[in-house]
């Protein structure tokens, strides 16, 4: 078994849950890793009780990236918009359990700095 | 084609360079690197690395002005290694400017004689297969001058065309033409020689970006005909920070200079100056001595083995790479078949695989390839993909190393379960 191209993460990045778009939408964002021309796009819906309903992820990228933007999206729909713009690096780092070496980080945190952009408007990486 | 070989050293056969290079014995779990990354930057040998050394230890003083015996022994060696790097393609040492890489060269260009050339309504050509460094200058000179900026595109096997070019010259208001001689990505060797006449019967002036032509094969400055010629010396076997653009000289006469400060002017009064002769006029402030000592020591390594067999050593191991790439089921090569027509750098795609991922599993093999868009993002839209795989060779490169870049695509295909 290998200790970074797990099972699951294969098959999230073969099989991407909630990917596509979503029309309509009620926010979106689009970025880049500069470094390596990923890129990730997404449209959510929220509720008016701010809860997010739906979500769909869009672009390309490695299977770390993509299989990261798929994992994290099961785990978004139902949260609070406000609660995704507070998350960390470590939510997504540990959601993912895979040891993330200091050049893939970007590739795993692109989906997280997409969602808290949508949301928040705040394009930073996240820490 | 003259080479201007001035070291008479015997050709040293290749099987041994490898030795040359201290680094290449470096380990991880007992397996050597396998450096295939050449392209990104060239590994230096023991000679290149004594020759910086010794200029710190024994002869390190600024050049030009001392009276000193130890300025004018750094002044010998930093102007010597001048006259061999330009002789080594075949250029004139007065109009041989070091500048700190290809890009600034490029820039150089772009902000003196672009500044003082190119108006409102002219056109700059450029390609889609240019580096980001012969392509942003151009931008940024275009948007400041109010200039077009056209492009010739490249076609699926990653040629440029002449007839494009023609037609582009038929407007009759570009100014110049700068095209890459070898792709950094798709390793074309372009038609310069043909592509700077044309260039130069619709009256425009012309620069050739050497900095993946002169590591790997025979440069003749002369027969080219260029008005500029920009190459970078890290890819050479040299250090960083510096690179080298030849002028013409009645075009770089005429040109303002770049950078203003120390050692460009040969006067300076309370409102104006007047300019150092060439070279100086355009190596304002300390030179990069001790690089330029080392380039010298590089290409006087290169001139020793001979830059024919350079060539014939990259064509042969590109070859060889074109043809095991064959047993890997999915694999997709970017770039002209024929390595005749292509330099020593292979650009791929792996079905299923995104080339961060094959990068980072031939990193477990301790072989080292790169994965992204080598700088080159208008092309990587023309070929429909947002990063490419990379392997490039230079003179330390055996069949080894491509045995084992196959082997580590294989075990990425198993790791994938494809």
């Amino acid at each position: 078994m290998d200790a970074l191209y797990r099972d699951y993460i294969l098959d999230h990045y073969k099989n991407p849950r909630n990917f596509g778009e979503l029309e309509p939408h009620s926010l979106e964002a689009h970025d880049v890793n500069p470094l390596c021309g990923d890129e990730l796009g997404v449209h959510l819906v929220v509720d008016g009780e701010g809860t997010i309903t739906d979500l769909r992820f869009h672009g390309q990228g490695c299977a770390i990236s993509q299989a990261s933007a798929s994992i994290a999206s099961e785990e978004l729909i139902g949260m609070k918009a406000d609660e995704v713009a507070a998350l960390g690096a470590d939510w997504l780092i540990d959601l993912l359990g895979i040891p993330i070496s200091p050049t893939r980080r970007k590739c795993a945190l692109l989906s997280l700095k997409v969602m808290r952009g949508a949301i928040s408007g705040d394009a930073s990486w996240p820490e | 084609m003259e080479s201007a070989t001035t070291t008479a050293a015997a050709a040293k056969p290749l099987a041994e360079v490898r030795a040359d290079f201290p680094i290449l014995r470096r380990e991880r779990d007992g397996v050597p690197i396998a450096y295939l990354d050449s392209a990104a930057t060239s590994q230096k040998p023991e000679s290149v690395i004594a020759a910086i050394d010794s200029y710190y230890r024994q002869s390190n003083a600024n050049v030009h002005r001392g009276v000193y015996e130890l300025a004018q022994e750094a002044t010998d060696l930093f102007e010597g290694a001048r006259e061999r790097i330009a002789a080594f393609v075949g250029g004139e040492t007065a109009t041989t400017i070091f500048t700190r890489n290809a890009t600034e060269a490029i820039n150089l260009v772009a902000y003196a004689w672009g500044g003082a050339n190119v108006g409102p309504g002219d056109e700059v050509v450029i390609t889609h297969m240019e580096h980001h460094s012969n392509i942003v200058p151009w931008q940024l000179l275009c948007q400041r001058q109010g200039a077009k900026l056209r492009y010739l595109g490249v076609s699926e096997d990653g040629q440029l065309s002449l007839d494009q070019l023609d037609e582009v010259l038929g407007s009759g208001r570009v100014k110049i033409v700068s095209v890459a001689h070898v792709s950094n990505v798709l390793g074309t060797i372009n038609p310069v020689e043909e592509i700077v006449a044309r260039a130069k019967a619709a009256g425009a002036v012309t620069l050739i970006d050497g900095s993946q032509a002169v590591p790997q094969m025979p440069v003749d400055l002369g027969r080219i005909g260029a008005d500029f010629y920009a190459w970078t010396g890290h890819k050479a076997l040299g250090p960083t920070g510096i690179g080298v653009l030849h002028g013409r000289r009645d075009v770089l006469e005429a040109m303002p200079p770049f950078i203003g400060g120390g050692d460009m002017i040969a006067s300076v009064g309370f409102d104006t100056s007047t300019w150092n002769d060439l070279p100086w006029k355009f190596e304002a402030g300390t030179s990069p001595i001790a690089e330029g000592v080392a380039l010298g020591a590089a290409i006087d390594y290169l001139s020793a083995i001979g830059m024919d067999n350079v060539r014939a050593h990259e064509r042969e191991l590109t070859a060889y790479t074109l043809e095991r790439l064959e047993e890997v089921e999915g694999v997709h090569v970017f770039g002209p078949i024929d390595p005749d027509s292509r330099g020593g750098v292979v650009s791929l795609e792996l079905k299923g695989i995104h080339p961060h991922d094959l990068a980072e599993i031939c990193d477990r093999e301790h072989v080292c390839i790169r994965a992204g868009h080598h700088c080159a993002q208008p092309l990587m839209r023309e070929m429909g993909v947002p990063a490419t795989a990379r392997a490039s060779f230079h003179v330390y490169n055996n069949h080894e190393d491509v045995d084992r870049l196959i082997s580590a695509l294989q075990t990425a295909r198993e790791v994938f379960a494809l």
